[in-house]
């Protein structure tokens, strides 16, 4: 038996738009997926993370490539011979059934047996901590709750692969914290293999063993979380994941030139950082991992500052571009607002990204 | 200088937005109520009459004959025995009505989903098709289709070119045909009016969860528009069952429905308190029907309201 899993094959998706125009939802998109990982795919709206989603499901059906699971092609199939199950971003409840009807109606189109289904419905609400619910109505219950409820459904059918469609959507930020974690430790009890589609990226670095990061129907990097967030392929990555600054700059000899006349050495800059002979770079640099210093490298006026309790941000004018650094709380001398103040880049994690 | 205040006598008292005086709702209902009841009143009052023995009317004596002659009749000789006639016209009313309740329903089922399907614009468009028919009087359509099925009509004359015999006006079918015709939009109205509102990820959940089209059909999408389903039987089957002018017109006379058989005797049967009591008979049935459509509604948690 091959160790692939879950292998998608030079998948390309068109979707013709009203005004008669086209729109490439999947461009030639190849991944494969490991057996039991939390996999995760992240973009903004309209990059074709979702259609992907869909396509694996079989509620779309792509103009060309190939769907595999387990040595097996699911993309011709329609959606109820796939042994992969989904949970909707609106939940989806069928609103005239119960809770316990919801989640046993998966289990009665596999000709279950009926206490079979009773047991496995009990499981299921166990797994999602919602005992003694089955009789209500999901219009009864909160967004949390209804959201359990779809995750239940969907497992109860104990899937090969479970998609989810940016499922936390719609809960406010403390319950969607409360679910991430949750969820993370259903994947890992249940060992099903999960693809999670979502735009957040903070909640796909918590969650995603690895990650996708989309971008109009091509998939631009595909690693870990700490390698994505680290090591950025493009400028898009770097802006999308997390917060960088982005700065334009120019090589010159023994460093790159920055706005305002600062020149950053290049052995400050991460090893494998990629540097022409001459011309124009892009230089990343996380905001945390910008220090005050005296006589740093980076020199600037402070335009703003704000105190969010965890951390300081400061807002430096430099040259014609704005830079952000956050400062660590405490220990560091908030600079007053209008004084000049120099910045160092630390630990070699400023990096130059393509563009 | 101290600004002083006086106290409101009355506090001020003006309408809201939108709530206009109740005494411009006092018109309407005033006539409704007169429209409606003086006339189901006067039927009431002759059901409970004699008939005159010359000419039309009714002759001011208090009689229960009525209702025993819708079941019972005298013959010659002076025996009484059983009349099944009557109740052969209410169950003449209650099939055809029952059978253009199926047939628009099947019918109609497709079609409201296939038009709530479609984008918003076109939807619009097709709504407004199935209203057309309101457009034109009744009677002049069902003459229309009168034309239509008539033996030497367009029908007839297509199949004459194969020799196949096509005769149908004037009997039942041709009346159940007309019923059809004119209710099917009564029907497709309420139905695509919920199927409208369902949200079809819903069928896509199921899909996913397995099941097979029909499945999801009968499952999911059904039970979903079934507060349209309750509506559009409750519009087709009850009018229809009072229905006189397809069985009239198209019927020939030969299929007697019950509003024919009142009509007759306001008319040429010249009997009036016993036209009276077949109507009193045939709202009451209405009602009961109403009643059970409604029930069967109020059990599913539906909120369909009919009375």
């Amino acid at each position: 038996m091959s160790e692939k899993f879950l292998e998608i094959r030079n998948i390309t998706k068109v979707f013709q738009t009203p005004e008669g125009g086209e729109v490439r939802a999947l461009d030639d998109v190849t991944l494969d997926i490991v057996s039991g990982e939390f996999f995760i795919l992240l973009g903004p709206s309209g990059c074709g993370k979702t259609t992907l989603l869909r396509s694996i499901a079989g509620l779309e059906y792509p103009d060309s490539g190939e769907i595999v699971l387990e040595g097996e092609r699911i993309d011709d199939k329609p959606p109820y011979n796939r042994p992969v199950n989904t949970v909707f971003q609106s939940y989806a409840l069928f609103p005239h059934m119960t809770v316990g009807e919801n989640i046993a109606f998966g289990l009665e189109m596999e000709n279950v047996e009926k206490a079979e289904v009773a047991k496995r419905v009990e499981e299921a609400l166990e797994q999602v901590q919602l005992v003694g619910y089955a009789k209500r109505m999901p219009s009864q219950l909160s967004g949390g709750q209804q959201q359990r409820v779809a995750l239940a459904r969907a497992l109860a059918k104990k899937p090969k692969v479970l998609l989810l469609d940016e499922p936390l959507s719609a809960l406010d930020l403390k319950l969607r914290r409360g679910m991430q974690v949750e969820l993370k430790r259903l994947q890992r009890e249940t060992g099903i293999t999960f693809v999670f589609v979502t735009h957040d990226q903070e909640e796909a670095m918590s969650m995603g063993d690895r990650i996708a990061v989309f971008s109009d129907g091509k998939i631009v990097q595909l690693d870990t979380p700490v390698e994505v967030y680290r090591r950025p392929v493009n400028a898009y990555v770097a802006d999308f994941i997390g917060e960088t600054n982005l700065i334009k700059g120019t090589v010159t000899s023994g460093g790159i030139a920055l706005p305002g006349g600062n020149i950053l050495p290049t052995e400050q800059l991460a090893a494998d950082s990629i540097i022409p002979a001459s011309g124009e770079v892009t230089v990343a640099i996380r905001p945390e991992d910008l220090v005050l210093a005296t006589n740093g490298m980076i020199a600037g006026t402070v335009r703003d500052v704000i105190f969010t309790g965890d951390s300081v941000r400061v807002y430096v004018t430099v040259g014609d571009v704005e830079i952000i650094a956050s400062l660590a709380s405490y220990g560091t001398e908030i600079p007053a607002q209008g004084s000049q103040v120099t910045l160092n880049p630390e630990n070699r994690a400023a990096r130059t990204v393509a563009s | 200088m101290t600004a002083v205040t006086t106290p409101r006598k009355k506090p001020i008292q003006r309408a809201r937005p939108g709530q206009s005086s109740p005494k411009l709702a006092y018109l309407p209902i005033i006539f409704l109520a007169f429209a409606i009841g003086v006339p189901l009143l006067i039927i009431v009052i002759y059901s409970f009459l004699e008939k005159p023995s010359q000419g039309t009317g009714v002759k001011w004596v208090f009689t229960t004959e009525n209702y025993k002659a819708l079941f019972v009749q005298e013959k010659l000789d002076g025996t009484t025995a059983f009349d099944t006639r009557y109740i052969k016209v209410l169950w003449t009313s209650f099939y055809y009505s029952l059978i253009t309740t199926v047939v628009t329903l099947v019918f109609s089922i497709p079609a409201a989903m296939w038009i709530a399907t479609r984008e918003a614009r076109k939807r619009t468009l097709l709504v407004a098709l199935v209203t057309l028919p309101f457009w034109i009087s009744i009677l002049i359509r069902t003459y229309g289709i009168r034309q239509i099925i008539a033996d030497e009509g367009p029908i007839g004359k297509f199949l004459g070119m194969f020799d196949i015999s096509w005769s149908i006006l004037y009997s039942p079918s041709a009346t159940i045909l007309g019923l059809i015709y004119v209710f099917l939009p009564f029907m497709i109205l309420p139905i695509y009016a919920s199927a409208e509102r369902f949200d079809f990820r819903l069928a896509e959940a199921a899909y996913d969860l397995g099941a097979k089209r029909m499945t999801v059909v009968r499952r999911i999408i059904l039970p979903s528009i079934r507060p349209g389903i309750i509506s559009g039987v409750a519009l087709v089957f009850i009018p229809a069952l009072g229905s006189f002018l397809q069985s009239d017109m198209l019927g020939g006379g030969k299929t007697n429905m019950v509003a024919n058989v009142i009509a007759n005797n306001f008319g040429q049967a010249r009997n009036w308190p016993f036209g009276s009591a077949l109507a009193v008979l045939l709202i009451i049935l209405t009602l009961v029907f109403v009643l059970i459509i409604q029930g069967i509604a109020q059990r599913r948690g539906d909120k369909v309201e009919l009375v």
